[in-house]
């Protein structure tokens, strides 16, 4: 019921490494603090010191055990609004709330017009959405839309908070509608994919897939010595060049 | 029809008001301490980002890290001193003023030191001030002082200090740009986490590499492993011990490092049941012999143009025999019993897997060997036209550190290390400044003073033999937890796991104040937590406590402050002064020697202290010597502050070691620059300086380095350190314990002296065998996000872990017919604990594990009473003997590494039985609610009134950021 622009300028969007997430969440609190304070602030938290800590997360992360070629490997999975191109949470949204940027292709939500009906969280198949039970409004990544343009920044800081934080430099940042761009060529070195594409979404972030484990490639060693008597023989003679 | 339009889209401030005010400091939510920029708006704190030109982090930052503004407004903040009122335990205190307290330790600890200073226990915990902390016990008089490190690594540093002159930990890392195989044992995420976390990433990112990880669990880092090796708990030595044989067999060793840098070729004499036995033939001038096969003689070891003998017998000039080292070192490891068939079924790693591992280590150290091209001479006086490497590199922590067994497990490395020549070397792992040290480091443990006296050393140091021991007339120890005595000789940084045992028991003695800095022993820094809170609480028949008096100082209302008398309460990390020192723990990378400061951000809303300043105004109060004038009065008023710039020690070195001197322009030494703090700060909080590339390997024979650690103060001599694959100062031991020497064992403490001290390194059982009732090995490990981090009390940290399960594999949970919806008893020989039944499929198949330290006592931390942490959430602490069962008279010797003093808590074995129906969904053992405390003031911020005003300064062009390839170079100084 909103329309999403006729064509973008930019498609700005994230490209996660599943190749290195060691999975330490330094990306989903780093969101929080900075968005905490931000765009879409307060990222509420629901009895913080009670017995169900819960909140707004506009990232999380997930861990899984899969099999891979029969052993079993654990890959860590963050997740958080992929700023899809054909943006179901957007289309569905009744009152305008809901809306994609023609600049730069970010979805966001407008606080004064989201009447919390919840609509754009059932559309979303990625469970992107978060919904802020005490402010009654639906909030989501801006993909720190407050920091990536922030001339009072250093220069730096103009990325989002995840990215700036990830240790192992899982996450990178920038313009996946051209296909020069270095996030672009990232992705096709590495064979980046979008999430569940059959849902006809066009999800913009693109995640790397697990490189192939490295083999090992050592010819075996041939035994010299078969115990220390053999070795005694051997090496007593031995002249190293000292 | 869409109802809206493009044309409607909204407006968004994209650029809103940077904060008002952003400061730089040090983090403290871990071990790993990153530079950081806070961020203030309204004068609260908003927002928390790394510091892109700081060494440690390189403006990353963890989700501990990210998470600190939630510890500095925790409700559970402590906010008056407080003195207890109702028995120990009940939480019953009286707020009071710092004057009362302060006035009250002084009347009872200078009365202790009066009378016998020895009376003080002073444990620190996770203090990052241990220089400071150590020099005041000094300056008290006390030897019964020590931070956590017995319970923490001890074992891995000593095996790090007395073979190679430096450790794993954050003391080295892998040469990151360089290494092309490498090897993790265990976990390693809390000390130097970003570091490591930085490095992998790079690491992944370069074709050529393998990350192989050896673990039980596969989470963590083993998740981004090209290969992880699911071994059984404690038995990384015997894999290690069958690499050494197969590259052994094979010849694959780098012999002329062994001969040129190690002592491989020193000569060991071979003469049964002397007194010198085992010890190293040396001349008239005390060095060291080998056999130079060219001349046939017996010449010092070390100098250039030798061809030393490593294997068969040599008469020495009085006629005995004697082997090189090397020889004892061949016959210990060709022995079938290190053979990888031979280890396979006990490590759980099959034979093919041992044999494809050395295989790897050998192609990779010797067939892609690389060369850093920059001439250097080492200390022989061989010119190198540059740095030869062998790009295998290794790194263990925790794991390795918990079992009785680490100290030798660490050596076994360090040995594997030395013999693919992978030491300081390009691709392998390197040491970070002021390491290496001398083998050992120069200092040895502080003997008792008179009361009234201060020590002549500092507590803790490095003993060189057994006269360095800590023991009366009659072999008995000196301190209260026994680190130095001849149950745990090389106990380095003290056993803070036995301390509250020890004083209850009155074992060697008992004392009269427990004074206990930022240590939860209360709770989950203490085994068998149970019978320690019965330690803090029992009486003697005339109603006093059997630990007198306790103090502690803290930030936060943990498990511990209900048993203490006298609480001090301490600041965040936000509020304070603090040295990050190269006295101390320091911060500094392989190329560069750095240290940091923290400064106060803002300042605090509570009346509370910084713990370091109170210190010193006690010990102006006592009179203590460095903290008092000629008249009588504080020598630093300034607090922490002014001892940081002003206080010094040896050849004008102090806590500092940037911007000394009048015009701060000298570095390490130089006198006090007033200055100095402002410096810092200007700098980002942190100092750096530089090596030249000539000095960035091979550090233990070459003079360019050498010669700069001398003048930095790092190292007395520059002398070569010779890393010492044959370790003649635990023959020492052992000779004390067949009955040589002028200081030996007392009778009953002989034949586990001689069981436990060994030249070489060799793998051992754990201290607690398996009883067959007992099948399971139960591990922890604490989540990535709160390793280090004390407390799940953060608000958003426990949004992402707040309850915990026991982890079972998959395979053992079809034995045990377990499904994820059950919940079994955890049954050890002290106790059981309940906890529900989590399947994995990455889990060695005779382990089970937990995250650590999620389960809390209900009502402390300020969390409601029925938090997931205290109603289903549990440690199996509870399930760890603090002591081992008895000796055959009764005594008992504490569940620790008999030559460290490490505590064993990785040694802990388990059976499962599956809950009943009735059973399920509650935690066991339940402890009484410790009583709610009012929360600090001002605990919750209003977040949306910290956002920042809009401005309308925006920029059209976005930044891109590509993570793999990010360039992150830390600030040089010029």
């Amino acid at each position: 019921m909103t329309a999403l622009p006729q064509q973008v300028a930019k498609k700005l969007g994230l490209v996660i490494d599943l190749d290195t997430c060691v999975g330490c969440h330094a990306c989903a609190t780093s969101c929080k603090q900075w968005n905490d304070t931000g765009h879409s602030a307060p990222l509420t938290d629901y009895d913080p010191y009670g017995a169900s800590p819960d909140g707004v997360w506009f990232n999380r992360v997930h861990t899984y055990e899969v099999s891979d070629q029969g052993h079993s490997r654990t890959v860590n999975f963050p997740r958080s609004c992929l700023h899809c191109d054909n943006a179901p949470c957007v289309t569905v949204c009744p009152t305008g709330a809901s809306f994609k940027r023609a600049e730069d292709g970010i979805v966001l939500v407008d606080p004064d017009l989201c009447i919390g009906c919840k609509l754009c969280s059932w559309a979303c198949p990625y469970g992107a959405r978060e919904f802020d039970e005490v402010e009654g409004v639906m909030k989501k990544c801006t993909l720190c839309v407050d920091r990536i343009y922030n001339a009072n920044l250093p220069e730096a800081s103009r990325v989002p908070a995840c990215v700036a934080a990830c240790p192992t430099g899982a996450r990178s940042f920038g313009d996946l509608g051209d296909p020069n761009s270095g996030v672009s060529q990232l992705v096709k070195q590495r064979g980046g994919f979008a999430l569940m594409p059959e849902m006809a979404c066009a999800p913009v972030n693109r995640y790397l897939p697990p490189r192939p484990r490295a083999a090992p490639s050592a010819p075996p060693l041939t035994p010299r010595v078969a115990g220390f008597d053999s070795a005694l023989l051997r090496w007593v003679d031995r002249l190293l060049g000292g | 029809m869409p109802y809206f339009t493009a044309n409607a889209q909204p407006t968004v401030e994209l650029a809103p008001a940077a904060a008002a005010e952003v400061k730089t400091t040090t983090c403290y939510m871990c071990a790993c301490r990153c530079g950081i920029k806070v961020h203030l708006q309204k004068g609260q704190v908003c927002y928390i980002e790394g510091n892109p030109e700081h060494p440690v982090n390189r403006g990353v930052l963890c989700a501990k890290g990210a998470s600190g503004l939630m510890q500095h407004y925790s409700p559970a903040r402590l906010s008056k001193p407080l003195l207890r009122v109702g028995p120990r335990g009940s939480g019953e205190f009286r707020e009071i003023e710092w004057d009362e307290a302060l006035g009250l330790a002084q009347d009872w600890l200078g009365a202790i030191r009066r009378r016998n200073p020895r009376e003080l226990a002073f444990f620190t915990g996770r203090d990052q001030s241990q220089s400071f902390t150590g020099w005041w016990a000094q300056q008290f008089g006390t030897l019964n002082y020590a931070a956590h490190g017995g319970f923490c690594s001890v074992n891995m540093a000593a095996a790090g200090l007395y073979s190679i002159g430096g450790s794993f930990w954050e003391f080295g890392e892998p040469d990151w740009p360089h290494t092309r195989l490498f090897l993790l044992f265990g976990v390693a995420e809390d000390h130097a986490s970003n570091p490591l976390k930085i490095g992998l990433g790079q690491l992944k990112a370069r074709p050529g590499t393998r990350f192989v990880s050896i673990n039980p669990v596969q989470t963590g880092y083993s998740a981004i492993a090209d290969e992880w090796i699911g071994i059984r708990p404690g038995t990384d030595g015997l894999l290690v011990a069958a690499l050494i044989h197969a590259l052994l067999a094979a010849e694959r060793i780098d012999w002329v490092y062994l001969a040129r840098y190690t002592n491989a070729a020193w000569l060991v004499i071979d003469d049964p049941g002397a007194a010198d036995d085992g010890l190293i033939a040396r001349d008239a001038a005390g060095l060291p012999l080998c056999f130079d096969r060219l001349t046939q003689t017996l010449t010092p070891a070390g100098a250039a143009g030798l061809e030393p003998l490593l294997m068969g017998a040599v008469s020495l000039a009085d006629e005995r025999r004697a082997y090189p080292a090397f020889h004892h070192f061949a016959q210990r490891f060709l022995d079938p019993a290190c053979a990888p068939a031979a280890v396979s079924e006990r490590c759980g790693v099959p034979v093919a897997t041992i044999e494809r591992l050395a295989a790897e280590l050998a192609e990779v150290a010797f067939e892609q060997t690389i060369t850093v091209e920059v001439p250097w001479t080492d200390s022989a006086g061989r010119p190198h036209a540059g740095f030869v490497g062998r790009p295998v590199s290794m790194h263990a922590m925790r794991g390795i550190s918990a079992h009785a067994n680490g100290f030798e497990t660490c050596r076994l490395i360090h040995a594997l290390q030395m013999l693919l020549g992978s030491v300081d070397v390009p691709g392998g792992f390197r040491y970070k400044p002021p390491y290496p040290r001398p083998i050992p480091p120069a200092g040895s443990p502080a003997e008792p003073a008179a009361a009234g006296a201060p020590l002549t050393r500092p507590p803790l140091g490095f003993p060189r033999g057994p006269e360095y021991l800590l023991n009366d007339a009659a072999g008995n120890p000196l301190r209260l937890d026994k680190a130095f005595s001849w149950e745990y000789p090389l106990a380095l940084h003290g056993m803070l796991q036995s301390v509250i045992h020890n004083a209850w028991q009155g074992d060697p003695y008992p004392i009269d104040t427990l004074f206990l800095y930022m240590a939860n022993m209360g709770w989950n820094s203490s085994l068998n937590i149970s019978q320690t809170l019965h330690y803090l609480t029992d009486r003697r028949a005339d109603g006093e406590y059997r630990i007198p008096r306790i103090i502690y100082a803290d930030a936060y209302y943990s498990e511990t402050v209900p048993y203490a008398d006298l609480i001090l309460p301490d600041t965040t990390y936000l509020e304070r002064w603090d040295g990050i020192s190269l006295l101390d723990r320091p911060i500094s990378d392989p190329d560069g020697a750095a240290d940091a400061i923290r400064q106060p951000v803002v300042t605090p809303d509570r009346d509370v202290r910084p713990f370091q300043d109170v210190l010193l105004a006690l010990g102006a109060q006592l009179g203590l010597p460095g903290m008092t004038l000629a008249d009588g009065t504080a020598r630093f008023p300034g607090g922490y502050a002014q001892y940081l710039t002003e206080h010094t020690r040896g050849n004008e070195q102090g806590p500092l070691a940037g911007w000394r001197g009048a015009q701060g322009e000298q570095s390490f030494r130089g006198p006090a620059n007033p200055t100095q703090l402002q410096r810092y700060i200007d700098n980002g909080c942190f100092w750096r300086t530089e090596l030249a590339p000539a000095q960035r390997y091979y550090r233990y024979a070459n003079p360019a380095y050498l010669d700069y650690a001398v003048a930095a103060g790092f190292i007395g001599s520059a002398q070569p350190i010779v890393l010492e694959l044959y370790s003649e100062i635990l023959q020492k031991f052992q000779l004390a314990g067949r009955g040589h020497g002028t200081h030996q064992p007392p009778t009953h403490l002989r034949a586990r002296v001689c069981e436990n001290f060994d030249p070489l390194p060799r793998w051992q059982t754990a201290a607690q065998e398996p009883a067959p009732d007992y099948p399971l090995h139960a591990i922890t490990q604490r989540p990535m996000h709160m390793y280090h981090s004390w407390g799940s009390q953060n608000a958003w940290l426990r949004q992402i872990t707040a309850r915990n399960a026991l982890y079972v594999a998959s395979t053992l949970g079809a034995e045990l017919g377990l499904t994820d919806t059950d919940w079994v008893w955890i049954i050890s020989p002290i106790g059981r604990v309940k906890a529900p039944v989590k399947l994995m499929h990455g889990l060695n198949h005779h382990t089970v594990w937990t995250w650590n330290a999620i389960g809390k006592r209900s009502g402390a931390w300020a969390l409601a009473p029925d938090a997931p942490e205290a109603s289903a959430g549990f440690v199996l602490n509870h399930l760890i003997a603090e002591l081992l069962p008895p000796r055959a008279d009764g005594y008992r010797y504490a569940n620790a590494d008999p030559v460290t003093g490490q505590a064993a808590w990785f040694d802990l074995r388990v059976r499962l039985e599956k809950c009943s129906a009735t059973e399920t969904h509650a935690a066991s053992p339940c402890f009484e609610p410790l009583p709610a405390r009012q929360p600090a003031p001002r605990a919750r911020r209003d977040a949306a009134m910290l956002r920042g005003a809009p401005t309308g300064n925006h920029t059209a062009a976005h930044r891109e950021y590509l993570g793999g390839s990010q360039q992150k170079p830390a600030k040089e100084q010029p």
